[in-house]
């Protein structure tokens, strides 16, 4: 299993173990972590996923794709930790992450 | 925030709109029972797969379900599956189910969203006539699918479509029947229409418009359909999507204000006051357009769900949001946000010929509509316009060499 925390906007953590190969927008919406809406369910649509990844935990979540980027343009929310976290899906080097919930999804 | 923690919602109806409010609730830290009443014998599930994904093969019906078991358990949800809520008792405050058992509440939310409309012909009743809105409907359609097969479907919608896109994957022979003269006449503009049709017919589509069916024709199968011009079109099923009517029979037969759907108010709370009702059955009126609307859409019944949890447990509710439907079809994706009342301007940005452009429909220089296909950053910044009304120049609009980020800024 791979450990990892949410951090609501207010501050309140969620802290879950994952799967490997599950999507971490699907492990939040399992455990109803609030701040996570996933409208659409996982398929790059919505927008309504977004996660804050820190600057340290980059090279372990790697790059947006180019369809990811596109999505995330107009998102309001700057910096390149911004990922939608139905692409981030479960890994070892995973472990430990922790993840901002940005204020709004909208 | 507090709640009574003996105070009870029951929620009828476990679809989208149902299994969100349920999880809105206990996220919002509502103490009080809850109890979820659905006639599917399956957990909440996304129906938006079914004319997809799932119908494709490519995701299994576990991957569907809004939660897990385990969810309903956790967060002590009193789960009534494959039951029918028969009656409400206003007076008393209990639901009624078929068994003969009485659920009170201190809070109803009714989220019985719609059923398939049907066509008023002959051979509606035969057995491989179809239409879409449950896992179970998705299952008999996807029975009846394979390669060579003769699809007929009824309907140029978004349901029409869908299906006839993942038809097509499958290796089925699509032919699509319309009233109307054009694809998707009521919720999409000309160009979009016109851009979709080629795109469908390029992949093996065939359309007839205008189209007005007398009668589908077999024993106790389909075997053809028959157009009014005496066209006969033989087939191996049909599947009808011509729209939906909401299901409302339980909230007309305690009269509370019906009218193509449960009459609401901003809150989504019908004229009972105990009573809420949210989802495709609810109309309500919308603050960014003043006017009563039934949608139907995840979007809206995610904030109609998250907007009801928020009155139940005391919360400020969210801003209203920007309206906004999306559909897959092969490989576009189309995102449509807003809704295109008395637009005086289209703005077409992009390039159709490509499968990549946006219409954008401006009233007094702002923007209400955008219908963006494969173009995510068009769909945002409209959306995103939308919201804020600034104005909006159609001619910069309409330049890809002005970028986007310079209008929506």
């Amino acid at each position: 299993m791979i450990q990892i925390t949410f951090v609501e906007h207010g501050g309140t953590h969620h802290t879950i173990d994952i799967p490997e190969g599950m999507s971490l927008m699907q492990a939040a919406v399992n455990h109803n972590v609030p701040g996570i809406d996933a409208d659409c369910g996982g398929s790059m649509t919505c927008g309504t996923c977004r996660v804050c990844v820190p600057l340290d935990a980059q090279p372990v979540t790697g790059e947006r794709s180019s369809l990811e980027q596109q999505m995330l343009e107009f998102s309001g929310l700057d910096g390149s930790g911004v990922r939608l976290s139905c692409q981030l899906v479960a890994r070892p080097e995973f472990n430990g992450l922790r993840l901002q919930i940005p204020e709004s999804q909208v | 925030m507090t709640q009574n923690n003996r105070e009870r919602v029951v929620v009828v109806g476990a679809g989208h709109g149902g299994g969100l409010t349920v999880a809105f609730l206990r996220q919002f830290g509502y103490a009080g029972e809850i109890t979820l009443i659905g006639e599917e014998t399956v957990l909440p599930y996304q129906r938006p797969p079914l004319s997809k994904a799932w119908l494709k093969g490519e995701v299994s019906q576990e991957s569907l379900a809004l939660r897990p078991p385990a969810f309903y358990v956790d967060q002590n949800i009193d789960l009534h599956l494959g039951v029918r809520a028969e009656r409400i008792d206003v007076q008393a405050r209990h639901v009624v189910l078929a068994s003969g058992q009485e659920i009170p509440y201190d809070h109803l939310v009714l989220a019985t969203g719609a059923h398939a409309r049907t066509l008023p012909i002959p051979g509606v009743q035969l057995s491989n006539v179809m239409t879409l809105r449950t896992l179970v409907d998705a299952e008999h359609i996807r029975s009846a699918l394979g390669p060579g097969k003769k699809l007929i479907i009824i309907g140029g919608g978004y349901v029409g479509l869908e299906c006839a896109a993942t038809a097509r994957a499958l290796g089925v022979e699509v032919t699509v029947l319309a009233r109307a003269p054009r694809l998707l006449e009521r919720v999409a503009s000309e160009p979009v229409s016109a851009f979709l049709q080629r795109f469908h017919e390029s992949k093996g589509v065939t359309f007839r418009l205008n189209a007005v069916i007398e009668a589908i024709l077999g024993d106790t199968r389909a075997e053809c359909v028959l157009l009014t011009d005496g066209t006969q079109l033989s087939c191996d099923a049909v599947l009808v999507g011509v729209g939906a009517i909401p299901t409302a029979s339980m909230a007309q037969a305690i009269g509370l204000r019906c009218d193509d759907g449960i009459v609401v108010d901003a809150d989504c709370r019908t004229s009972d006051p105990h009573i809420f009702a949210i989802g495709d059955v609810a109309k309500r009126p919308h603050p960014l357009y003043g006017r009563e609307l039934r949608l139907e859409s995840v979007p809206s019944c995610m904030e109609q769900a998250k907007r009801v949890a928020a009155c139940i447990t005391g919360r400020e509710p969210a801003a209203a949001e920007v309206p906004w439907f999306w559909s897959d079809q092969y490989d576009l994706k189309l995102q449509i946000a807003g809704l295109p009342f008395e637009a005086d301007e289209t703005v077409v940005r992009g390039n159709p010929d490509e499968a990549k452009f946006a219409v954008f429909h401006l009233r007094a220089g702002h923007i209400v509509t955008v219908e963006a296909i494969n173009a995510p950053p068009e769909f945002f910044a409209g959306k995103k316009l939308i919201g804020s009304g600034k104005t909006v120049a159609g001619d910069k609009l309409k330049d890809s060499t002005v970028p986007l980020t310079d209008l929506a800024a």
